[in-house]
């Protein structure tokens, strides 16, 4: 059948068939096809968002390609050089877009407040089966975004790990989110959409896995050299299996105490996954008041003192202390630095130890 | 040399700065300065110093000054284009254990060149410039208010420019992407000269896009033609008039985020700090209150000349005049409150959200009107599919679904899972390639020939519409679909071979819109060649509407030895119409600017400052600061601005053009 087309025809029904290929497997993936009822969520929205406005678009271009071919110049089109209005044709070009909007308006509006991140989950899955079951006690866990790896800190569990986040299926799970020095956004497509991550303040994010998955996260905000490999495996696993994985991290016999951690502050990429036995339960809270290293003022105690002089700074300091370097014209001559030329162009193909390392 | 004594002659700038130990960096500097230093021996050889400096250099006409913006546009456009090649190239190979041939510190650089690049020295050149060439045209006008200003606001740009483009060769570029993101750009995290190039190329560019659009604005609202009301404006001014206003609000903030964090870096202070009470996310605030307006100060103008080009080649008036105006006035409004869409993801609350969300949304009904007024304009026309008709068309089709994309992204459960995705890199450039860079094509091969009295190639032309068109398509849609899979942007490298189709796909695609560029600028050189053959000597040669066209082409430099009167919306269309005959006698002295150099001086040494600063090099700072306020003020003491051009010399250009501007309607 296809071979009696015109090849112009075949051909550009292949290219359709290619496009329309593209978009299925667009569907396989964690966006379209994600494994937490979040994310699904997130995902229907896409959907009816995109179908209302085909309503209009559809249209829309069909008769711009109409009206283009049947008013060309010379072609019998009737051709009303007066006509340069008409009020109820207005009314309609105003109305019409007008609707569409209130509706994906409505929608924006309750979408927006019942998938908000901050928010609690309603429910932890769709299906009634699972539903049926008590619900289990959310889980907690501290995500901090470093320079360029996820430390994750499970604390009532108390344990970390890096770049390793294992979740048990259908519980819902509250995420503390917070950075040490860039912004970055953690997202793992399967899971739900992303939240920042950022120095000195919290975000949250509630969300569920509904089924075993092998996936991965990461951050989609730009935040430096090692943004690109900043990736963490994401694993949804039974209850069964969950435990076990405490079992085993717990026995790896390594804590993230102060020295480790804050060798691990040092910038770092490609970080491999790491699993910690023991946490210190305040170590989150002091990444997010900026208070980790020995003897810095924690940002709520920087508050509370705060309408004081500036003599009443915490522990007999004078001043802040801070490890931020001073602005370029306080500096003398020497420690103006210089700036060479970084930049390279080499073969492709070569390990990421080839690169030039600063 | 002593090295303190060195630090404080030459800053931080050492052989080290100069990447001798790059070929290609090398090479291309070799090419770029022999090529330079041909033009220059050219300009020498020919003896056009005295020329270019008389005509071009020191001119305060509007029409060359738009001239300039458009070129500075179209040699920036080459070095962005270079850049999304390297990226695209970069993206097509860089699978697995190919980290391909950009290292990642060396790809930041190019993506936030890139960026910058096509926004503050293309874009905003090619809207200023053609938005200079034509709306005092369409006003009825001699110049704009300020003359000066506007020549002053030129070379600025071009310092901008020109910063850019050395840090190519003196040390780096920033690597904090187009709007030098804090926290990367912060001095802890990026001690270098990269965000100070871009800090100081864009203050200086900042302060000449700031005071054009004072100019414009003024301009418009004083200047117009007895008898053109508001009402009776063109189309195109209206947008102009819209786009500056906006820019006169936003630019101020965007000067007072850099200067924020010019003041973190140089001083010490804590503003966008993340110790010591600084807020990075003030700063994304910021820029985001110029940088989602900015969106419109671009796409407004480009809106401008989509309608003239389809009431001119349907050979109708435009459909819906006032609700265009109005859609156009309720746009410049709605875009001021929309910045915070982009960054849902922060954290600020499902009720500020959907606020934002539902505002950005709202946008999109006047801009859905525009596109039905178009269509209307085409329906019962005659329409003539010229090239700048084509790329009116190729506009609708391609924007449309860029604006729909554009509402999905302001619904923020959606926005959770697209934000800073290649989908939304996607929609970007759908908006901008297919609304302004369709536009300024447009708008160029339509505007061509009442600039320099020639059309342009036909064919060559058609060749750079469907290598664009084409390529736009070709190299965007499988950026769509990477980014519905989840594919972040600002990705030097990927794990998954999966997506490495799409990408070499997407290259392709880039390849093709290279084929669009290279076939504009053949079609200038082929049209300058063939010149006399696509000579018009009627001043109109589209059969159109509005003022512009009813003086000759290329217009004297005063435009019109009479002002107009006007009494109809399509000014030019009405007088044809009444049969006007253009008058023989009768002529009066005109009033006109004197040519001033103080503009390509000032300008000059705010760009040795701005070096300066970059590098360190206080005393040769303070110096440029001191001979900046000296330049000054000593042209504030130039009275001597302006002069009468008399009768007998307006009467003699007016008779040389001796031409009828019309042979009955």
């Amino acid at each position: 059948m296809i071979q009696r087309l015109h090849p112009r025809v075949r051909r550009f029904g292949t290219l359709i068939l290619v496009a329309a290929a593209g978009l299925l497997s667009a569907c396989q993936r964690a966006v379209l096809n994600p494994a937490g009822d979040v994310a699904k969520q997130q995902r229907d929205i896409i959907y009816i968002s995109t179908g209302l406005m085909l309503l209009i678009i559809v249209p829309v271009m069909l008769l711009i390609v109409i009206f283009a071919w049947r008013y060309r110049k010379g072609q019998g089109g009737t051709y009303d050089p007066e006509f340069d209005h008409s009020t109820s044709l207005e009314l309609i070009i105003w109305s019409a877009p007008l609707m569409i909007i209130i509706m994906l308006g409505a929608l924006t509006w309750s979408s927006t407040h019942l998938l908000d991140p901050f928010r609690p989950l309603d429910r932890v899955t769709t299906d009634p089966a699972v539903a049926a079951e008590p619900r289990k006690e959310a889980l907690h866990v501290q995500v901090v975004s470093m320079d360029w790896k996820w430390l994750f800190i499970y604390p009532d569990q108390g344990i970390a790990t890096v770049n390793e986040l294992v979740l048990p299926v259908n519980r819902e799970v509250r995420f503390d989110i917070t950075s040490t020095n860039m912004m970055n956004t953690f997202y793992a497509p399967t899971l739900a959409g992303m939240i920042y991550a950022m120095p000195g303040m919290q975000s949250q994010l509630h969300a569920v896995l509904n089924r075993p998955v092998d996936d991965e996260g990461f951050s989609a905000n730009y935040s430096g050299r090692g943004f690109s490999d900043m990736r963490f495996a994401l694993h949804g696993v039974d209850d069964g299996k969950f435990d076990q994985w405490i079992a085993t991290a717990k026995g790896s016999g390594r804590a993230l105490d102060l020295p480790t951690y804050l060798k691990l502050l040092q910038p770092s990429e490609k970080v491999p996954a790491m699993r910690f036995a023991g946490v210190d339960q305040d170590l989150y809270r002091r990444i997010l008041e900026r208070c980790i290293e020995p003897g810095k003022p924690c940002a709520t105690e920087v508050m509370a003192h705060e309408p004081m002089e500036a003599g009443a700074m915490p522990a007999g300091r004078e001043s802040m202390p801070t490890s931020k370097p001073e602005g370029a014209l306080m500096k003398s001559p020497e420690e103006k630095g210089t700036q060479p030329n970084r930049n390279r162009f080499v073969a492709p193909g070569n390990e990421a130890d080839k690169r030039p390392t600063h | 040399m002593d090295q303190s004594l060195s630090k404080i002659i030459f800053g931080r700038l050492s052989w080290e700065s100069i990447p001798l130990h790059e070929p290609i960096l090398l090479g291309t500097f070799i090419v770029v300065a022999l090529g330079g230093i041909a033009v220059l021996a050219a300009v020498t050889k020919f003896k056009l110093w005295g020329y270019l400096w008389r005509e071009w250099l020191t001119s305060v006409d509007h029409k060359k000054i738009g001239i300039m913006y458009l070129i500075l546009g179209i040699i920036m456009l080459v070095r962005g284009f270079a850049d999304a090649v390297m990226m695209r190239a970069q993206q097509a190979i860089a699978f697995g254990a190919n980290q391909g041939y950009l290292p990642p510190h060396h790809y930041d650089q190019v993506f936030t060149a890139h960026g910058t690049i096509m926004i503050f020295f293309v874009a905003i050149p090619l809207v200023v410039g053609l938005v200079n060439l034509v709306m005092p045209l369409q006003i009825g006008a001699r110049d704009v208010a300020f003359p000066f200003l506007n020549s002053l606001s030129l070379w600025l740009t071009v310092a901008g420019a020109v910063l850019v483009m050395i840090s190519l060769f003196i040390g780096e570029f920033s690597t904090a992407g187009w709007l030098n993101y804090v926290p990367v750009a912060n001095l802890q995290n990026s001690p270098g000269t990269g965000p100070d190039y871009y800090l100081w190329a864009l203050q200086i560019a900042g302060v000449g896009t700031t005071l054009s659009a004072i100019n414009m604005v003024t301009t418009i609202i004083k200047m117009r033609a007895p008898g053109m009301t508001m009402m009776k404006m063109p189309v195109f001014t209206w947008t102009a008039l819209c786009s500056n206003v906006l820019a006169v609000a936003i630019f101020p903030a965007l000067t007072g985020a850099f200067a924020l964090l010019m003041l973190d870096r140089y001083v010490g202070t804590n503003f966008f700090t993340n110790d010591l009470g600084g807020n990075p996310m003030m700063y994304w605030n910021l820029v985001w209150i110029w940088g989602h307006p900015e969106v419109y100060v671009l796409v407004l103008p480009a809106f401008g000349i989509y309608s003239e080009i389809t009431s001119t080649f349907t050979g109708k008036r435009l459909f819906g005049y006032s609700s265009m105006v109005y859609a156009t006035v309720v746009i410049t409004i709605l875009s001021y409150i929309v910045w915070l869409h982009h960054f849902f993801t922060m954290g600020s609350g499902a009720s500020v959200n959907s606020f934002f969300g539902i505002a950005t949304m709202v946008i999109s009904i006047p801009t859905g009107a525009k596109i039905f007024n178009w269509l209307f304009t085409m329906y019962r026309g005659s329409i003539r599919f010229e090239l700048p008709m084509m790329w009116v068309v190729a506009f609708m089709l391609t924007f449309t679904v860029g604006g729909m994309t554009g509402v999905l992204l302001a619904v923020p459960p959606a926005d959770f899972v697209l934000h800073n995705s290649l989908f939304l890199v996607a929609h970007f450039h759908n908006v901008i390639i297919g609304g302004v860079v369709f536009a300024m094509f447009a708008g160029m091969t339509y505007w061509f020939p009442k600039a320099f009295g020639f059309k342009l190639d036909e064919f060559w032309g058609k060749v750079a519409f469907w290598g664009w068109v084409i390529g736009y398509w070709v190299a965007w849609t499988p950026i769509y679909i990477v980014g519905l899979m989840g594919t972040t942007r600002r990705v030097s490298h990927f794990d998954d071979p999966t997506l490495q189709p799409w990408f070499v796909v997407a290259a392709i695609g880039a390849l093709i819109i290279g084929v669009g560029i290279i076939g504009f600028v053949i079609q200038i050189a082929v049209s300058i060649k063939n010149r006399d053959k696509l000579r018009d000597t009627t001043g109109d040669p589209w059969d159109g509407r509005t003022l512009e066209w009813s003086t000759s082409s290329p217009p004297p430099f005063y435009n019109f030895a009479f002002t107009p009167v006007i009494s109809d919306l399509d000014a030019w269309y009405d007088m044809k119409d009444r049969g006007y005959q253009k008058p023989t006698g009768g002529f009066r002295p005109i009033h006109m600017p004197h040519n001033t150099g103080a503009g390509v001086i000032i300008s000059a040494i705010a760009m040795v400052m701005g070096f300066a600063m970059i590098w360190y090099i206080w005393w040769l700072a303070a110096l440029s600061l001191v001979v900046l306020v000296a330049a000054i003020i000593i042209h504030t003491f130039n009275y001597n601005r302006d002069y009468y051009v008399p009768a007998d010399e307006v009467a003699e250009i007016e008779n040389a053009r001796g031409r009828p501007a019309v042979t009955g309607a």
